[in-house]
């Protein structure tokens, strides 16, 4: 991959959570305006990785740069939208409340509320209390926030986990716009098929990076039909 | 800092409140019920009413701002929202500032309320101002939430929280002087009271029930407003951007 043209740049990451050397030295680049699949089985570090792209994780050693800069640096917080796992949007709040409240904080146009529900399909909901939204619901409300910003690197956590499948086909289909568009999205997820959905992917186990490229590539390299069987052949060889 | 991000917080904060209607009617009944409570246990003894009647309106907002600043920030850790907000381009002590205008708002309604109740209907007395006693009251209410604030980083449960109530803040405002007068303890619980914060949000109150001179109330202000600020202080550095 063209290294000027990288968003993320990670050489030799080492990271210890509660004890355990999660990250035992990770080196990776993502590439700019891509939509880059994060895959691996639980466990295996995905959103450690990602908390320290985000630079909300404390990290041993190693190199982390984002969009140029060392990752935490305060003016990426701007630039940088990071969705976790667990929707984090009150709950006493209603969805347009809460759009409202993020959107002062980055400094997001009131515009962007309702189009940044509708992008999640939350439009109709807007006026809903969170805390009565359904769980794949609610995890919208939290991917709509970190659209507000419009920032140039989005990094979601299993954002598709409890989403209808036509949602999360809709969902991709924002993902790769908002790529198209020029931003660059880290997308993690421990489902194989959501991996042929992206245009890069990097496959994680034991806190590695076991293998990199397109799906296309995996497949070739491999011998296989289905990324499942591409993914069980890169993890015997390692 | 930004006033866009402070300001956007109170609302935010505010907002909160005002869907939970149960804990509002709770934050502004139970103080003037208290109030009267008191005073029909001290109908025989009037005097006592008079020297804590005053003080109670100022010191209820320190304990209700406590509980509720100390759960509302376990819950922001617990949700996942604080670890959001920390990712985002707010600083921390616009956080901190929402939060405390919110919250004094709270407390000079709640102030208020209770100060109507307390001056108007149960004939609480003080020789000083009654806005004296509602700003001191404010004051208070912003103490408690400071405190709070800085506490919640040590409680990982809800339960926890809950308990910090009867461990750090009842045993200061038991020797705060409003139960015994301070110059009547021990001599060594005398310069442990004298270090804790509520005791000079007591004599201030005190002061201003007996009408005494300004420099002294000022002085005792001057100690309160200097804890809200440390124990705020205290509180930002809890608030961490990476977390282990």
């Amino acid at each position: 991959m063209d290294g000027a043209r990288a968003t993320i740049e990670v050489r030799d990451l080492v990271v210890r959570r509660g004890g355990r050397l999660v990250l035992p030295g990770i080196s990776l680049s993502v590439g700019t305006g891509r939509v880059t699949g994060l895959l691996g089985p639980s466990g295996s570090g995905k959103t450690t990785l990602l908390r320290a792209i985000v630079g909300v994780q404390v990290v041993e050693s190693g190199d982390l740069r984002v969009l140029g800069e060392p990752a935490g640096t305060p003016a990426l917080r701007e630039r940088v939208a990071y969705v976790t796992q667990s929707p984090s949007v009150y709950r006493d709040l209603t969805v347009a409340e809460n759009l409202r409240y993020f959107a002062r904080v980055v400094g997001a146009p009131a515009e962007r509320i309702e189009e940044a529900a509708g992008v999640v399909g939350l439009g109709s909901q807007l006026r809903q209390v969170a805390g009565t939204l359904s769980g794949g619901e609610l995890g919208r409300a939290s991917l709509a926030a970190a659209l507000l910003a419009r920032p140039a690197l989005l990094v979601l956590d299993e954002p598709t986990v409890g989403v209808d499948p036509i949602l999360r086909r809709d969902l991709w289909q924002t993902f790769h716009r908002l790529a198209a568009a020029g931003a660059t999205l880290v997308v993690s997820s421990h489902v194989m098929d959501e991996a042929a959905r992206c245009d890069e992917i990097l496959l994680m186990r034991g806190g590695r990076v076991i293998a990199a490229g397109t799906p296309h590539e995996l497949l070739r390299r491999t011998g296989t039909a289905q990324l499942e069987d591409a993914f069980v052949a890169l993890a015997e060889e390692t | 800092m930004s006033v866009t991000g402070t300001l956007a917080t109170t609302e935010r904060v505010l907002r909160q409140l005002r869907r939970d209607r149960r804990t509002l009617a709770l934050v502004f009944l139970v103080a003037p019920l208290l109030l009267a409570l008191l005073k029909a246990m001290f109908d025989g003894e009037p005097a006592v009413f008079d020297r804590i009647g005053a003080p109670l309106i100022g010191t209820f907002p320190l304990i209700m701002m406590f509980v509720i600043t100390s759960i509302a920030m376990l819950r922001e850790r617990t949700s996942g929202t604080l670890e959001r907000l920390m990712s985002l381009p707010l600083a921390k002590l616009d956080l901190l500032l929402g939060y405390a205008l919110a919250f004094a708002v709270l407390a000079a309604l709640q102030g208020s309320i209770t100060g109507a109740v307390g001056f108007g209907l149960l004939g609480v007395s003080a020789a000083g101002a009654a806005w004296a006693v509602i700003l001191l009251a404010i004051a208070n209410a912003l103490l408690g939430m400071a405190l709070g604030l800085f506490l919640s980083a040590f409680a990982s449960s809800e339960f926890q929280a809950v308990q910090f109530l009867p461990a750090f803040l009842l045993p200061q405002i038991l020797l705060s002087g409003l139960v015994v007068p301070r110059g009547r303890l021990p001599h060594w619980l005398g310069l442990v009271a004298d270090v804790l914060p509520v005791s000079y949000a007591y004599d201030a109150l005190a002061r201003v029930t007996a009408g005494a001179d300004g420099t002294r109330l000022w002085a005792d202000a001057a100690v309160v407003v200097g804890a809200i600020v440390l124990a705020l202080v205290l509180g930002a550095t809890t608030l961490r951007r990476r977390t282990p």
